[in-house]
């Protein structure tokens, strides 16, 4: 794969950010979306599993979350698609030291509404949750969270104790919701100060209790800014919908091969479409019968029906995770996803049909896509 | 003068210095360390982490012997000790 420039990205470019376990690949395309260009990788030999566009504010900044195995973890941005990267002089999110915590990996990046334009928040392991006030240079933890009560009791999963997910209420009202493998889904009502566990109805399937106020290995929670309220939650087993952000959910595995997965993803414009991928289990992890099908549904998981034009089925062994799937926010919107054996799928008609963009890249495991020029608010993934 | 040898990577943290030389008494390990924190702060972060312990994929020998297997960063140094630091073999 031979880099292109980056020069030639160009406002209304729709922009795909890769994450990989060996650094960031960036592909672009004009709004039909046919012919792709890449650059990458950046951060060589490290692993990206958090991805952000920040739009707002005049600005075009690509966040990324580069981890070296030796070395940690920080927040680098960009403002010129990569050509040059924040290299900042400390480890720019990192736990207070009265906590006895250290920055294991940043999992979620994830800008504030158009009317706080510097605030991005960032979701970690060990859980937690950080703020940025200054568009991402430097951070800090969000203590109402990090000295929760329940904190002693949330135990790491498969990829560690994350905070993976972030929602804001497009509001503002100082509502938010953060999702923790495995602690399970949290609310606040007043910007961060307070926390009380939403799992009402999840299943637990590990623990004896199956329906424990919190230790639900949540792997992915979406909303829509014109519904916020309605959340779609993908369970380390179980498919669920919150009418009433969170206080209680409602099984909507409604005919999915499967109710394991990790990947969840809104359509950028219609508030009862959602997209999956479906895992066999959680001991295989690959998608049922080797056959790539994303799962759509459009009636608010009334029902789900399986979208395989253009995508391997047979012998496809392949796994998306909880970061691997997106949207742009054209219409008809593009879809987006990676797998764990370095395959990035595009669809430019909502799913209905597919198309392999890469092939050979590392291991992805996070894929974000911006429109450059678009509204900031449509093009932030709702994770 | 104690020697402070940097690996490779973190070069561009230290403005391209591949050794800092520390000319105050140093007590052990974690003094000589903590004088990175003035003149290359992000070299400190790389090799110690927010619990004040040297981070897991990274080793630190004082005239060659691994401060693991010694008394950590309470392991003592002279003014002519050299400290190396290098990422341990890890990866995939």
């Amino acid at each position: 794969m031979t880099p292109d420039s980056t020069t030639s990205i160009s406002q209304g470019d729709v922009l795909v950010l890769v994450g990989t376990t060996k650094g960031v690949f960036l592909f672009w395309s004009d709004a039909s979306r046919k012919n792709w260009r890449t650059d990458g990788p950046h951060f060589r030999g490290e692993s990206v599993y958090a991805l952000a566009f920040d739009g707002r504010g005049g600005r075009q900044r690509i966040l990324a979350a580069p981890k070296s195995n030796h070395w940690g973890s920080v927040v680098r941005f960009s403002d010129d698609f990569g050509r040059t990267w924040s290299a900042p002089d400390r480890q720019n999110v990192r736990f207070p030291a009265e906590s006895g915590l250290a920055l294991a990996q940043i999992w979620q990046i994830r800008p504030a509404s158009d009317n706080n334009p510097d605030v991005i928040y960032c979701g970690v392991e060990p859980a937690a949750l950080f703020e940025s006030r200054d568009a991402g240079e430097t951070w800090s933890a969000v203590k109402g969270l990090l000295e929760h009560e329940h904190r002693p009791q949330w135990q790491p999963g498969g990829g560690g104790l994350c905070l993976h997910t972030i929602i804001l209420d497009p509001a503002d009202t100082g509502r938010m919701l953060i999702a923790i493998s495995t602690g399970g889904v949290y609310r606040t009502e007043d910007g961060g100060k307070n926390w009380s566990a939403r799992n009402v109805g999840v299943r637990a399937e590990f623990l004896p209790d199956k329906y424990p106020k919190f230790g639900q290995c949540v792997h992915k929670v979406v909303n829509h800014p014109k519904h916020p309220e309605r959340l779609f939650l993908q369970n380390h087993w179980g498919l669920y919908r919150s009418e009433d952000w969170g206080d209680a959910w409602h099984d909507v595995a409604n005919g999915v091969p499967s109710d394991f997965g990790f990947a969840m993803q809104m359509h950028p414009s219609e508030p009862e479409t959602v997209y999956i991928i479906p895992l066999e289990s959680d001991e295989f992890r690959c998608v049922p019968e080797a056959k790539l099908r994303v799962y759509r549904t459009r009636n608010a998981g009334g029902s789900w029906e399986p979208l395989s034009s253009g995508l391997p089925q047979k012998g496809a062994f392949e796994t998306v995770l909880r970061d691997s799937l997106t949207s742009d926010s054209m219409n008809p919107a593009g879809i987006y996803f990676g797998t764990r054996n370095g395959k990035l799928f595009a669809s430019a008609d909502d799913g209905e049909s597919w198309r392999e963009i890469a092939d050979g890249l590392p291991s992805i495991v996070c894929v974000k896509a911006a429109v450059l020029g678009a509204q900031p608010t449509s093009v932030h993934r709702q994770s | 003068m104690i020697r402070i040898e940097l690996p490779r990577a973190l070069h561009k943290h230290a403005h391209g210095s591949t050794v800092m030389e520390v000319d105050h008494p140093c007590a052990n390990v974690s003094e000589a360390l903590a004088a990175l924190e003035s003149q290359y702060p992000r070299v400190l972060d790389s090799v110690i982490d927010e619990r004040g312990e040297v981070r897991t994929h990274v080793n630190v020998f004082v005239d060659e012997r691994s401060i693991r297997f010694l008394s950590g960063l309470n392991t003592p140094v002279t003014d002519a000790s050299t400290i190396v630091i290098v990422p341990a073999v890890s990866g995939g």
